[in-house]
């Protein structure tokens, strides 16, 4: 198990304790609630779109300082993105953190959010990063209620594997 | 003789001693990460003293066959060892006979044949379940599946801000309808031990069967369901030292005997026809296939070595041990303890200022302390606390001041790396 003191890294810290794009967006064309029944963590992610560029972008919610951290970072990096960029992200962010690709040797465009790629040696913990990123891929398909538990979850697998 | 005497008279006589005790304990001396193993989840699960592994090992390799069914000696001794760990249970909580003593998979298990059995039969439509409000998801929801079903409803005895039962209003709740009463012993979210000893008098007093959720408390105090009088009472053997995979609903004979079989199967029949099946007696009514043998028999070890130490010296130790952990917590800036009632078992919840609890649980686990962060299948008792979740240390017979210490020094270090 990797030292956990590794992903609390100063910026993951940082985001927590100031998140970006935290708050309301007043009239967004698409937005999902996320939560993880588990752990309490609960989110809701509100964008933006000018065709298929993310205009604008905001998270508000109550969560660990993954989870916060992770939606403070992936709003950043989407934001000014197209839709189909973003998905991109959304699908390697989740194969960084479930361990499907090694950010170190294969190719990817995760720039600064590999600073998550720890989480996936904590297999209780990968969900809290992956949540904000499973709420944005619900509201740009305008999934209204979305759950890591849930099995009517479209970005839904099995997480941590054995 | 006399030096015989010497060797076996400290185990009853002599000052409780902690360290002896962790020696019984192989597991408590990994050092996950090069860190010693401080282990404060025992409310979730206890470990197993090697005493409980060795019974295990022995039933397995000399003494392993299926129960109550065959001539040959192997038979014979696994049944004779079974019905002995259900022999042992029975006196460890007093009951009044061993039949008394229905072995089942856990205190979820114990709950849900109670529902199955009692609930199916005798609750109906506009009765009333009181529970309290803190109840592990075990005792919620199996009542909730009985009132669903039969049109019944659930009543709830409301808390304080300290984590106690509102004793007045527990007594408004009860009206003709009222059928059955659920109550936890011990709070496993909170600590909290319940004044069950009037609560049940007052159920009973008014013919309403009470049953009790004894997981937190068994393996932490001396339980004499004779005394409590209590309709029936469950807990789990893999919090009392014991092995997963067993537990016991106790239950007065009486009532056991109209209750109908919850699982149907091998060994709860006396007979079958395709036309009629005629039920075992009890315990065996509600023991049907092949039960976990060896789990049994190590319940039965694990009852043999808490019995040897002492229940009222294991309370006491623990007693000093939440007594010194709540006066350190206390101190330190930023940490809020949840739950503060007055009679308390050694479980201490708690948050910290602006660190959620699963961040705290993931930082201490590098320390190698191991707590449980989340909402302790409790959510009721979490949504009044208003917290989404908390983190738990809880302390068992083998913890010492040593490890209060590290709970304290690792939380500090949480604290650092978040302020």
């Amino acid at each position: 198990m990797a030292d956990p003191k590794s992903l609390y890294q100063e910026v993951i810290l940082d985001h927590n304790r100031k998140p970006r794009n935290f708050g309301v967006l007043e009239q967004a064309s698409h937005k999902a609630e996320g939560h993880n029944p588990l752990c309490g963590d609960h989110l809701s992610v509100a964008l933006n779109l000018d065709g298929e560029r993310i205009a604008a972008i905001a998270f508000q919610g109550e969560s660990c300082a993954i989870c916060k951290a992770s939606a403070s970072m992936m709003t950043a990096s989407v934001k000014g993105k197209t839709r189909e960029d973003a998905e991109t992200l959304i699908q390697e962010f989740r194969d960084m953190a479930t361990g499907h690709i090694d950010v170190d040797k294969q190719a990817h465009h995760l720039g600064r959010l590999t600073v998550f790629s720890g989480v996936h040696d904590l297999p209780t913990r990968v969900k809290c990063a992956i949540l904000p990123w499973h709420t944005l891929h619900a509201a740009l398909h305008s999934v209204a209620d979305i759950s890591t538990e849930s099995e009517n979850d479209p970005m839904h697998a099995p997480i941590g594997d054995a | 003789m006399s030096a015989r005497q010497s060797v076996l008279k400290p185990l009853n006589a002599t000052a409780f001693d902690v360290l002896r005790i962790r020696a019984d304990f192989p597991i408590l001396k990994l050092a996950p990460g090069g860190k010693p193993l401080v282990y404060l989840d025992n409310a979730a699960s206890s470990q197993m003293p090697q005493q409980v592994i060795d019974r295990l090992v022995r039933y397995q390799t000399t003494q392993h066959a299926n129960i109550h069914r065959a001539v040959h000696t192997l038979s014979e001794i696994a049944t004779a060892e079974y019905e002995e760990a259900r022999r042992k249970l029975a006196r460890f909580i007093n009951a009044r006979e061993e039949r008394e003593v229905i072995f089942t998979s856990g205190t979820t298990e114990a709950i849900n044949l109670a529902m199955h059995g009692y609930g199916r039969k005798f609750i109906g439509a506009g009765d009333e379940i009181i529970l309290t409000t803190l109840e592990h998801h075990s005792n919620i929801v199996p009542w909730q599946m009985l009132a669903e079903e039969k049109g019944a409803r659930i009543r709830v005895v409301p808390i304080n801000d300290a984590g106690e039962l509102l004793i007045d209003e527990y007594e408004t709740l009860f009206n003709e309808r009222t059928k059955f009463f659920g109550m936890t012993h011990v709070s496993n979210a909170l600590g909290s031990v319940n004044p069950v000893k009037p609560m049940i008098a007052f159920a009973r007093a008014r013919g309403v069967p009470v049953l009790l959720d004894g997981a937190q408390a068994v393996p932490h105090m001396r339980v004499d369901v004779q005394d409590l009088d209590c309709d029936f009472y469950a807990f789990s053997g893999h919090k009392m030292c014991g092995p997963t995979g067993i537990g016991v609903l106790y239950g007065k004979a009486a009532l056991l005997e109209r209750m109908q079989p919850f699982k149907g199967g091998g060994d709860m029949i006396l007979s079958v026809t395709f036309e009629k099946t005629t039920y075992n007696v009890i315990p065996q009514k509600f023991e049907a296939g092949t039960p976990p043998i060896a789990a049994a028999i190590g319940l039965g070890a694990a009852v043999d070595y808490l019995a040897a130490i002492g229940m009222d010296a294991i309370a006491a130790h623990e007693r000093a041990l939440l007594d010194y952990a709540t006066e350190q917590l206390a101190r330190l800036p930023g940490v809020r303890i949840i739950g503060i009632a007055r009679d308390k078992a050694a479980v201490l919840s708690f948050a910290l200022d602006g660190v959620h609890p699963h961040d705290v649980g993931t930082l201490l686990n590098q320390d190698g302390i191991a707590v449980r962060t989340g909402h302790h299948c409790a959510q009721p008792v979490m949504q009044r606390f208003k917290v989404p979740a908390t983190s738990r240390a809880s302390f068992a017979l083998y913890n010492t001041m040593a490890e209060v210490d590290a709970l304290v020094a690792g939380i500090r270090s949480v604290q650092k790396v978040f302020y």
